[in-house]
């Protein structure tokens, strides 16, 4: 049984509008989960009924075995950093910190110790008395996770915390809550867009599309084995190559005429079907490989310098006419040298890298088709 | 350049004179008969008659204790809709926006013509005393208030994140009267201040009320003074606008000390 549980919750706003449908989740004490997913997925409304901003249709939401469903967001003991802060701007740093251990009717000394304790724990010494518009955001924010820390919340929850700041001050903050919440072991609900962000903080990923769960799993699994073609295409670049199947239980298909392997049986899937395989560019590698790797030959496209790496696009010529465009990434080294555009080359990566999307057998997909977000 | 400069300098000087003339004219003829008139030099006398006038500290004394008694009610009225409309019900604010514009639509003769023809009978006769009519005087002047006590807090109420503010005060364990209380209601100032000296100023000039409800207020006095002298109205009329300058510069002062300057945006 897990610490945080949602069960078949739903949430349909007047008018029909359904946000949120049969989300299922156990969270367990002290986890980090991530909700992650594009504009309008649902997982900011997952998290205000959470905290209780917005009731669920259906379904409940036990947090330490006690139901909280229904109960208001005051009597729920779950402490929520906002996007905007949210700082109350007539208090001061301190007065900020300390509202909840006020409203909870602490004693002074106690507010005081709690107080101090969290403004060293967020690096804000000597701040204690300035007012929230005489600080950056990034302190700000700091104020706003002190203050939701403050009152030792069953469950914390961060509703894009980092996503008003700029890029260097969100990689600093985002290792320095980590490390909070790994020091404090509180149970953490993050909602983020940020692949990266979810991928580096979170034990788990709940992914979301359209009010619903594609995929709940940790970072890794998210990335290198994507349940669906949405979380597939939404969690980093991947190459999609429709396929034939030759022979489902060694793995081995075509694609464009050459024979492929993966590491897995194609489960449900027959010899001649079709299917869609999935490939990262950074699987890929220029040249020939060791005896074992699977090979492809094409044309180099395109070379795009993205800094740290070097994205080639490779064209696969198809026996129909068409070209499956696939991405390969390389380490930009001073000394790199690579194919010009137009020339023919050869890539290899090993079966291990190549996975059959779920639900992809006898649904072919478009040649030339690559689907997913640069990180 | 130079033509551009000279042009805004004349704008400016055209300005200046538009507003100081008026008052030059009836600062001269508060100091009594035409500067240099033989026998009766300028003098700062009827300022002095004024200002001695119990009559005058009565109504204006009078006056202001309503004011602030309009103020009052006008916030506790006002702030709290405001806040609810805003936050729980928005789109009720075009009907709220329009009843508290109705004082502009409606004439004070009417609203005090209505006031007196239902409330000097049974079951509420509330003009057969000083203290029912002082109620009416002040009922009246909180709906006249409306419209700019409205608006200030409206405005106040935009200039901050109201719906993150109330979330994160119910986050942290508060209800909804703390969360008014402690957090809404202080970023509120500046806007409770413009409303509230609006409100003073509409009431401390109000005549026809305060007149066919028989207060003894500023505005029946002031037009009791015209009536009567020649000089007094004139010396009467620039301490008012001096009183509304000292409302002013109050204002700018406790406006510049706010705390509440830090911008809030956010996404859902």
């Amino acid at each position: 049984m897990g610490f945080l549980e949602l069960t078949g919750i739903q949430k349909r706003f007047p008018g029909g509008v359904v946000a949120v449908e049969d989300f299922n989740l156990d969270a367990a004490r002290g986890e980090f989960v991530s909700f992650l997913g594009p504009s309008g997925c649902g997982k900011t409304t997952t998290l205000r009924m959470i905290a209780g901003f917005e009731k669920p249709t259906a379904g409940t939401i036990v947090v330490d075995g006690t139901d909280i469903t229904h109960r208001a967001p005051n009597q729920r003991n779950v402490g929520m950093v906002f996007q905007s802060y949210a700082l109350f701007p007539n208090m001061t740093v301190a007065d900020n910190i300390a509202f909840g251990l006020k409203v909870r009717k602490k004693p002074k000394a106690e507010i005081a110790r709690r107080v101090e304790e969290l403004i060293g724990l967020m690096h804000l010494e000597g701040r204690a008395d300035r007012f929230p518009y005489q600080m950056s955001g990034g302190q700000q924010q700091r104020v706003a996770l002190a203050r939701a820390l403050a009152f030792e919340p069953e469950v914390l929850l961060l509703d894009e915390p980092l996503s008003a700041l700029d890029a260097k001050i969100r990689i600093v903050l985002r290792k320095e809550i980590r490390t909070i919440q790994r020091q404090l072991g509180i149970t953490t609900v993050y909602v983020t867009h940020d692949q990266e962000e979810a991928l580096s903080l979170s034990d788990r990923i709940v992914v979301m599309s359209e009010g619903r769960i594609e995929q709940i799993g940790t970072p890794s699994e998210i990335y290198n084995f994507p349940a669906t073609s949405f979380v597939a295409s939404f969690v980093g670049t991947l190459n999609l190559m429709p396929a034939g199947v030759v022979d489902p239980a060694s793995g081995r298909v075509v694609v464009a005429g050459q024979e492929i392997r993966t590491a897995r049986a194609i489960g449900d899937a027959k010899a001649g079907d079709r299917i869609t395989m999935a490939l990262r560019p950074e699987g890929i590698t220029l040249g020939e490989g060791d005896p074992s790797a699977n090979r492809l030959r094409g044309t180099i496209d395109d070379i795009n310098f993205l800094g740290s790496i070097v994205r080639l696009r490779m064209g696969v010529a198809r026996s129909d006419g068409t070209v499956n465009e696939i991405s390969l990434d390389t380490f930009n080294e001073p000394h790199l040298s690579l194919p010009a555009i137009g020339s023919t080359v050869t890539v290899s990566f090993p079966p291990e890298a190549c996975f059959v999307l779920a639900g992809s057998v006898g649904v072919p997909v478009p040649a030339g088709e690559e689907v997913g977000a640069e990180v | 350049m130079r033509f551009s400069r000279l042009l805004w300098g004349a704008v400016f000087l055209f300005g200046v004179l538009y507003f100081a003339l008026p008052l030059i004219g009836t600062f001269e003829f508060s100091l009594g008969h035409p500067t240099g008139a033989a026998g009766v030099p300028p003098s700062l006398r009827y300022y002095e008659n004024v200002l001695n006038s119990p009559q005058f500290w009565g109504s204006l004394g009078y006056s202001f204790v309503i004011g602030l008694i309009t103020i009052v009610v006008s916030i506790a009225l006002i702030v709290p809709t405001a806040f609810w409309v805003r936050l729980k019900v928005p789109r009720a604010r075009p009907l709220v926006e329009f009843i508290t514009l109705l004082p502009f639509v409606i004439p004070p003769i009417v609203l005090v013509f209505g006031l007196l023809r239902t409330f000097n009978k049974p079951p509420l006769p509330l003009t057969n005393t000083n203290q029912g009519s002082d109620i009416l005087l002040i009922a009246a002047y909180t709906i006249l208030s409306f419209p700019y006590m409205y608006r200030a807090v409206d405005t106040g109420l935009r200039s901050i994140d109201v719906q993150s503010l109330a979330e994160a005060s119910q986050s942290l364990g508060a209800g909804w009267v703390r969360t008014f209380w402690q957090v809404i209601l202080p970023n509120l100032r500046v806007a409770l201040l413009s409303g509230a000296f609006l409100t003073l100023a509409i009431v401390v000039g109000e005549y026809t009320i305060a007149s066919f409800l028989a207060r003894p207020a500023f505005g029946p006095y002031l037009s009791l003074l015209g009536g009567n002298k020649a000089y007094e109205p004139a010396a009467v009329a620039l301490i008012s606008f001096g009183l509304t300058w000292i409302a002013m510069l109050l204002i700018a002062r406790i406006g510049r000390g706010s705390r509440t300057r830090v911008a809030v945006t956010g996404a859902r």
